[in-house]
């Protein structure tokens, strides 16, 4: 099917495109753009499409913007297939505007080795919705011990290296994979938790924890980890990214380190900018993830990460789990929210807070990730497949768990009224009319 | 009168609600003081006692408030129950409440167990201890006993001693005793004590003499041998030495100073036999009076409409 999506606001901040124009989709891919008004600097690309059997939809109004792409999801499968699957767990994403996930290696087995690789590239392309890339294990089964075969992973189709979940306790070993990583150019994710210090906790330690009788985690359980990994990306010259930032403290050692010009990129996520460890009263497990929810002044301190480029990217850290489990005593559900469905209207408020221009924040769910696992995607341009969504910058909806298409209804936002969502998604040759 | 049919922490008590439980228990303690110790006031009802940690003194005391109360008790504890063969919490509690219960009485090493219960259940939740979180029922009756002995609770001064940091016990004792107007100190070494507790307007001692000097109660905790292995002190050797209770420390108190424990004792470490069994110690009435609050708790919270 070919589509003309007209007098849509066009994003793209790959090419610098910010401006209302037409995207003319012809057998799956961008045939043209034309910019009819610009915001900086007009273009005009591409061809008129040949075809005459056309859907025409009109995106007055609207935004259309490069496929979101998410750098950091967990789909569950092989192992877990009760909390999502790579069917549900994708078709989430194309719910949420993403048109690229890349899944986590904490699988049972664990994605540490290429048949694993091999199993989830193939059922992604038999029954995922969205283009899915495997992040491989750095050590065997996520132990910390031995290197995984990084090289032959790679070669079948891992984009990067984590043990997320677990972090690399042993400095040594994580100086190993970041030294060996670099043959193969592909970042190494750190999860940055220093077990000895977090010890069981299940929320931000504070005022909170003692109030509610949980255990804490303290900022600097995630600041020691990050600081001592970006010290042997420095020693190495290893490609680094850290995962999910949460803390204050952790966005001034990653804005120091690029001062300081060494190799780190990093991510949050939008719990981390959107609420506070008082979620977490009343023991509600659905606001339990690690790292876990932080103070009003360290979601400041994202939101300013995300405003200087401190933090690159936004990335979901979609961790669906089944109800049963999360219907436990708070110390015994799972760590993890289910943030896909939820994930672009969270963002969207930051533009409407002015932390990110429309441009910014597409870019740190498009090119910067992009970017990072070095991929070739995230923007809108003739002869390329055509990712890309269609969002509704004012339209509002209820957050409800049931209407999820996730298996896991784990979110800590359930009855928020949240503003922005997409409209359309389309991906591997499909237009999904949400 | 009460806003809720549980009971699962002083958190959420007003001042006048806590009053209330004190002095309703003041009428059960003259029932349990009788000859017939019996009263017909929950006759027909059922109490499921749900211990999943052990306990013999606070189960017994819950045991005997709600026969004395003339409700049927059920113990419902762990090695005897299909918890072991994996089921869910909720579906413990569940059953427990299709089988008729209207108290449910629970003990969990979890913090917001009860809580989590209370949400399902239409039988009332007493919480007899969770996690780290609150132990509320001992906190009504130590401030009962303080009340009886000193007269009034608002204004003295109480210093709570010991593992501030794991205990629920300090923790319902200080929510209790700052509501009612008291002024708390606690007392014990900095890794026992979580730093941002004074914002619940309490006051922090390291020092056991500094502590001591000049309080109405002491509130001595006992002291879990476990801590030492996780590093939050040396030996308790080391912590009898610093924190433990002495006839010397004690006579920085006031002269009429009062000294509980919530039990059971660690005798020569937190606090020496001279003090558990002297004049001063009002350890043993702490457990009666135990049982009147708990009538206290359990006929109020019958009369809770729902």
């Amino acid at each position: 099917m070919n589509i003309v999506i007209r007098n849509g606001h066009i994003i793209d901040p790959s090419q610098g495109i910010d401006g209302v124009g037409d995207i003319y989709i012809e057998s799956g891919k961008i045939k043209e753009i034309n910019i009819k008004s610009m915001e900086h600097g007009a273009r005009s690309t591409g061809q008129k499409p040949q075809s005459s059997d056309v859907r025409i939809i009109d995106a007055s109004g609207l935004l259309i913007v490069p496929g979101l792409i998410d750098m950091h999801v967990h789909l569950r499968e092989p192992g877990f297939e009760y909390k999502e699957t790579i069917r549900t767990g994708t078709l989430a994403a194309v719910k949420g505007g993403f048109t690229t996930v890349c899944c986590m290696p904490n699988t049972n087995p664990v994605n540490d080795h290429a048949s694993v690789t091999e199993f989830i590239i193939r059922k992604a392309k038999q029954e995922g919705h969205c283009t899915v890339h495997p992040i491989g294990a750095i050590t065997k089964g996520q132990k910390g011990e031995e290197l995984a075969e990084i090289g032959t992973m790679k070669n079948e189709g891992c984009i990067a290296f984590s043990d997320d979940g677990q972090p690399v306790m042993n400095s040594a070993m994580m100086r190993r994979a970041l030294e060996y990583s670099k043959a193969f150019k592909v970042p190494v994710i750190s999860h940055s938790e220093d077990l000895t210090l977090s010890d069981g906790g299940v929320m931000n330690e504070g005022l909170t924890s003692v109030t509610l009788g949980l255990k804490g985690i303290p900022a600097e359980a995630e600041q020691i980890m990050i600081f001592r990994d970006i010290l042997l990306a420095e020693l190495t010259g290893g490609r680094l990214h850290i995962a999910h930032v949460s803390t204050a403290g952790s966005v001034h050692l990653i804005r120091e380190a690029k001062q300081r010009g060494i190799n780190v990129t990093a991510e949050t996520c939008p719990h981390y900018f959107s609420i506070t460890e008082d979620a977490v009263k009343g023991y509600n497990t659905n606001a339990k993830v690690n790292p876990p929810l932080r103070t009003s002044r360290d979601l400041e301190a994202i939101k300013d990460g995300l405003r200087d480029g401190a933090i690159d990217a936004i990335a979901t850290d979609h961790a669906p789990h089944h109800v049963d489990e999360k219907l436990q005593p708070f110390d015994m559900a799972p760590f993890g929210i289910s943030g896909l469905e939820t994930a672009l209207s969270l963002s969207l408020q930051l533009v409407r807070e002015g932390v990110l221009t429309r441009k910014e924040l597409v870019g740190k769910m498009t090119l910067n990730p992009a970017k990072i696992l070095g991929l070739d995607k995230g923007f809108l341009k003739p002869g390329s497949e055509a990712e890309l969504v269609v969002i509704d910058e004012n339209k509002e909806f209820e957050v409800k768990s049931e209407r999820f298409v996730s298996k896991g209804k784990n979110t800590p936002f359930e009855g928020r009224i949240l503003k922005g969502m997409p409209v359309f998604t389309f991906c591997k040759g499909k237009l999904y009319e949400l | 009168m009460l806003n809720s049919k549980d009971l699962l922490g002083i958190k959420e008590l007003s001042k006048e609600e806590i009053y209330l439980f004190l002095d309703t228990a003041a009428g059960f303690k003259d029932v349990i003081g009788r000859d017939i110790k019996k009263v017909p006031a929950l006759r027909g009802k059922t109490t499921v006692n749900l211990f999943f940690e052990p306990s013999t003194r606070t189960r017994t005391s819950f045991e005997l408030a709600a026969k004395r109360l003339s409700t049927d008790v059920i113990n419902f504890s762990v090695p005897t129950s299909s918890v072991i063969k994996g089921e869910s919490l909720i579906d413990t509690a569940l059953t427990v409440q299709a089988l008729g219960a209207d108290f449910i009485i629970i003990r969990h090493s979890s913090s917001g167990a009860p809580h989590l219960l209370a949400k399902k259940m239409k039988a009332s939740v007493i919480n007899a201890g969770d996690g780290t979180n609150e132990h509320p029922t001992q906190a009504l009756l130590d401030a009962f006993t303080i009340k009886e002995k000193k007269g009034k609770i608002e204004g003295l001064e109480i210093a709570v001693v010991g593992d501030i940091a794991h205990s629920r016990v300090a923790k319902s004792n200080i929510y209790c005793l700052t509501k009612l107007g008291a002024k708390v100190r606690l007392i014990g070494p900095p890794t026992l004590i979580p730093k941002e507790i004074e914002e619940l307007g309490v006051g922090i001692f390291h020092n056991m003499e500094d502590g001591v000097r000049g309080v109405d109660v002491l509130m001595m905790l006992r002291i879990q041998m476990e801590r030492q292995d996780k590093g939050f002190f040396p030996s308790t050797e080391e912590y009898s030495k610093n924190w433990g209770l002495t006839t010397d420390r004690l006579s920085l108190a006031k002269d009429d100073a009062i000294v509980m424990h919530p039990g059971p004792m660690n005798r020569g470490i937190e606090i020496v036999s001279e003090i558990a069994d002297g004049p001063k110690s009002v350890i043993l009435e702490q457990v009666t009076n135990g049982i009147a609050v708990r009538m206290a708790v359990m006929y109020l919270l019958a009369g809770v409409k729902r």
